[in-house]
């Protein structure tokens, strides 16, 4: 075992297969964990927008802005009501009802009253207020009622998250444990909100250039650096369509695809092996049944039984995971054939002879003595049809007939929306290219597996 | 007697011989024993689309308590086939078998198993015999759990793996938690003389268990087949191509020529004075040291 698995690591095609495939999975797994957000999200209005880096029409420079000859400093604040943009921009409704909900805990644990108020929002404010009348003062104190902010009347619109977010940054303490956000991820994810919470709303709203009272105009000289431009989106693949970041979307979608193809390999695996098995081994009457069976998927392109069993499938019902399992249903035929002829090679081995008579059960003797033997076999037909699931959901999705459109993202659809929106003759190439390389890439790199493997286990093959 | 050995055996098992006690029951009577195995009438058709292949033509055969047959016949002749049918791996298309003078009832795997209590088997090639990935021991287990060996303490089972061994010149201890593919062909094929000597059975069929083996390693197989078998008195299917083989070791020889016995009778009627041309031609083909080697039957 411990041989084999070194035969197939030093063989150059497998390994080259092998890093590729592990390259793409651990990106489609990492990187929604550091790089957290919704790949279906609308990030900008227009479609199609080409890649490159954009900072939003919004945003303001609250950042030094290095003159050109790096003598003066000066600080600019483009545009108006910078915070409460950002807030409406980069703080979702979800985080805003988080907040609300956190905020409503916090206030229940700690007794009522207790919740302290943002800084520009106190209830009461007592101004003492000096005249002189005559030659003598009099202190007045003129009780000033300001607008109180109430939790209560706090909703997740965008007129109250400015409201919302100076009542976050006054009462989040990470040391306060509070009802119903005890486990550990339910804190991290309250911790990240407050990062992003207070980020946004640091840097101020300082209207005034200091040192210089006059505005000043920013020259063309002038340059911000992009690492202090709050709203900046890094866009390497554009958008599509919808406005989407294609390269967030492509991430998202590879690990779809992959989670498809490998549940379709499964399945498909699990039955050809099962219906292979037993035809081979039992043969008589059940193999004739068995093998009817697999005629008949065999004659029936197993692509138009996938359009017909998803055509009538409610687009609403095709899931993900249905899709999978209708792949997988409707791919099995070939494993189930060759692992069958196979298995016919091996039933009148002497040691399956051997094995009967020592009296071992059929179960036995089928998983024992004949399993392992095809097991390699097996392995090398899984690769394949992890390989043939992936570019079938591509194909369905393509027409139409994959996971429902809106909710999940999949290479096929994809490439359904950009033919759909005429990316290819408009040449919006970011649009579909990048899930076209994806799809190659994977079922390149699963093929090259399949040949190292086929060098190691048949050794005539071999060089 | 002897000169006859000399002449048909050749030299291969010449200097082993003295050790061996080859035919020692040549002169017993065996059709006065109770019958062990007998058919009548047993048939095997294989059928691949229209071509339709007789390899065991009713044959009758009658093999009794402590006898060591022969069944001696060209490659293709149907042995194998037979010897399958014997042991119950494949089912006769016609005939009858009969196992302690009592229709063989294999209807079920219950009555398989215990079938097989009573009937074991070694195969030609001691290299495809063991299952590649299972250690030796689990082997030799199997025959200890089927002896209704399983709920022994485990030092009275490796005690009894490690007689069966030294009874084939091996040490167990050297070969416990080794791979079947890690032994010589000579040492696997004793190793499964060794599961015959813990199975104990009634019946042991052997098919052409040297063929496979080297010349050297061959005499000493059969000096343990045969050791085991005055030791047990167990019966004895010997299934082989060697005609010389055959009369050396045998008590009767059965000929078989293309799904039929065209001879069969005691080792000295049927070698000294064969009847049925095929047997003539059999016994002219063997290589013989003094002479030139009659190459005319050949066809």
């Amino acid at each position: 075992m411990k041989r084999t698995l070194k035969n197939i690591f030093h063989t150059p095609r497998f390994v080259i297969g092998f890093i590729i495939i592990a390259a793409i999975i651990l990106v489609s797994v990492i990187y929604p964990i550091v790089s957290p957000g919704n790949p279906m999200k609308n990030i900008g209005q227009g479609s199609f927008i080409a890649p490159g880096t954009y900072i939003s029409s919004y945003d303001v420079a609250t950042v030094p802005v290095y003159d050109s000859t790096g003598a003066n400093t000066k600080i600019f604040e483009l545009g108006e009501d910078a915070i409460n943009n950002r807030l409406r921009v980069n703080m979702s409704v979800e985080d805003r009802e988080t907040m609300i909900g956190w905020l409503t805990s916090l206030k229940e644990s700690l007794g009522e009253g207790q919740l302290l108020a943002g800084e520009n929002a106190n209830a009461t404010v007592t101004e003492e207020v000096t005249k002189v009348v005559d030659g003598v003062e009099t202190t007045t104190q003129v009780e000033e009622e300001r607008e109180v902010v109430l939790l209560e009347n706090l909703t997740s619109s965008d007129a109250d998250a400015e409201k919302l977010a100076e009542l976050w940054i006054a009462n989040y303490n990470d040391e306060v444990k509070v009802k119903g956000y005890s486990t550990n991820a339910q804190r991290r994810n309250i911790r990240q909100l407050n990062t992003r919470v207070s980020r946004m709303m640091s840097g101020g709203t300082i209207t005034v250039s200091i040192g210089d009272l006059q505005p000043k105009e920013l020259k063309n000289t002038d340059y911000i650096p992009l690492s202090k431009v709050a709203n900046v989106i890094n866009l390497p693949l554009g958008t599509d369509n919808f406005g989407r970041d294609v390269f967030r979307e492509l991430i998202a979608s590879t690990g779809t695809s992959l989670l498809i193809g490998l549940m379709a390999g499964v399945i498909a695996t699990v039955i050809g092996l099962m219906i292979g098995l037993l035809a081979g081994y039992v043969g008589g009457i059940l193999d004739d049944i068995l093998m009817f069976i697999a005629n008949l998927f065999t004659v029936i392109p197993s692509f138009i039984l996938l359009i017909l069993i998803n055509y009538s499938l409610p687009a609403s019902s095709r899931g993900a995971v249905l899709c999978a399992v209708v792949i997988g249903f409707t791919s099995w035929v070939w494993t189930a054939r060759s692992v069958r002829s196979q298995v016919i090679s091996l039933r009148n081995r002497d040691h399956v002879n051997l094995s009967k008579l020592s009296g071992h059960s059929l179960l036995r003797i089928v998983l024992t003595d004949i399993l392992p033997y095809v097991a390699s076999y097996v392995v090398m037909a899984f690769i394949l049809q992890v390989s043939s699931g992936i570019l079938a959901e591509a194909q369905l999705s393509m027409i139409g007939l994959g996971p429902e459109a809106g909710n999940t993202p999949t290479l096929g659809l994809m490439m359904n929306w950009a033919t759909k929106f005429a990316a290819h003759t408009t040449g919006k190439w970011w649009a579909y290219f990048p899930a076209i390389a994806v799809i190659a890439f994977i079922s390149f790199s699963l093929n090259l597996m399949n040949t190292g493997l086929d060098q190691v286990f048949n050794p005539t093959l071999r060089d | 007697m002897k000169t006859s050995n000399d002449r048909i055996i050749g030299q291969e098992i010449v200097d082993d011989r003295e050790s061996v006690t080859f035919g020692a029951n040549r002169d017993k009577d065996f059709s006065q024993e109770p019958m062990c195995l007998s058919g009548r009438g047993v048939t095997r058709v294989f059928r691949t689309g229209r071509i339709t292949t007789v390899a065991v033509d009713h044959v009758d055969f009658d093999f009794h308590k402590g006898e060591l047959i022969s069944i001696v016949g060209e490659s293709g002749s149907g042995k194998t086939t037979l010897s399958k049918m014997l042991l119950g791996l494949l089912e006769p298309t016609d005939g009858h078998i009969f196992f302690h003078d009592k229709l063989r009832d294999i209807s079920s795997g219950h009555k398989r198993r215990q079938y097989w209590k009573g009937i074991q088997a070694i195969f030609q090639d001691p290299f495809s015999s063991y299952n590649q990935f299972h250690k030796i021991d689990s082997v030799l287990l199997d025959c200890i759990n089927m002896r209704g060996g399983k709920s022994l303490p485990k030092d009275q089972k490796i005690e009894m793996m490690t007689e069966a061994c030294s009874f084939v010149n091996l040490k167990f201890a050297e070969l416990t938690n080794k791979y079947p593919f890690e032994l010589s062909g000579g040492q696997m094929q004793r190793l499964m003389i060794a599961r015959i000597f813990l199975l104990k059975p009634d019946i042991l069929l052997a098919d052409e268990p040297t063929s496979m083996i080297d010349a050297c390693s061959r005499a000493t197989i059969l000096d343990m087949l045969l050791n085991l078998r005055n030791e047990t008195g167990m019966t004895v299917i010997f299934i082989t191509h060697d005609i010389g083989l055959a009369y050396y070791i045998s008590d009767s020889v059965y000929i078989m020529e293309h799904g039929k016995f065209v001879e069969s009778g005691p080792a000295d009627k049927v070698i000294l004075d064969p009847q049925a041309p095929y047997t003539k031609r059999l016994i002219s083909d063997v290589p013989k040291i003094h002479e030139a080697w009659d190459l005319s039957t050949v066809g």
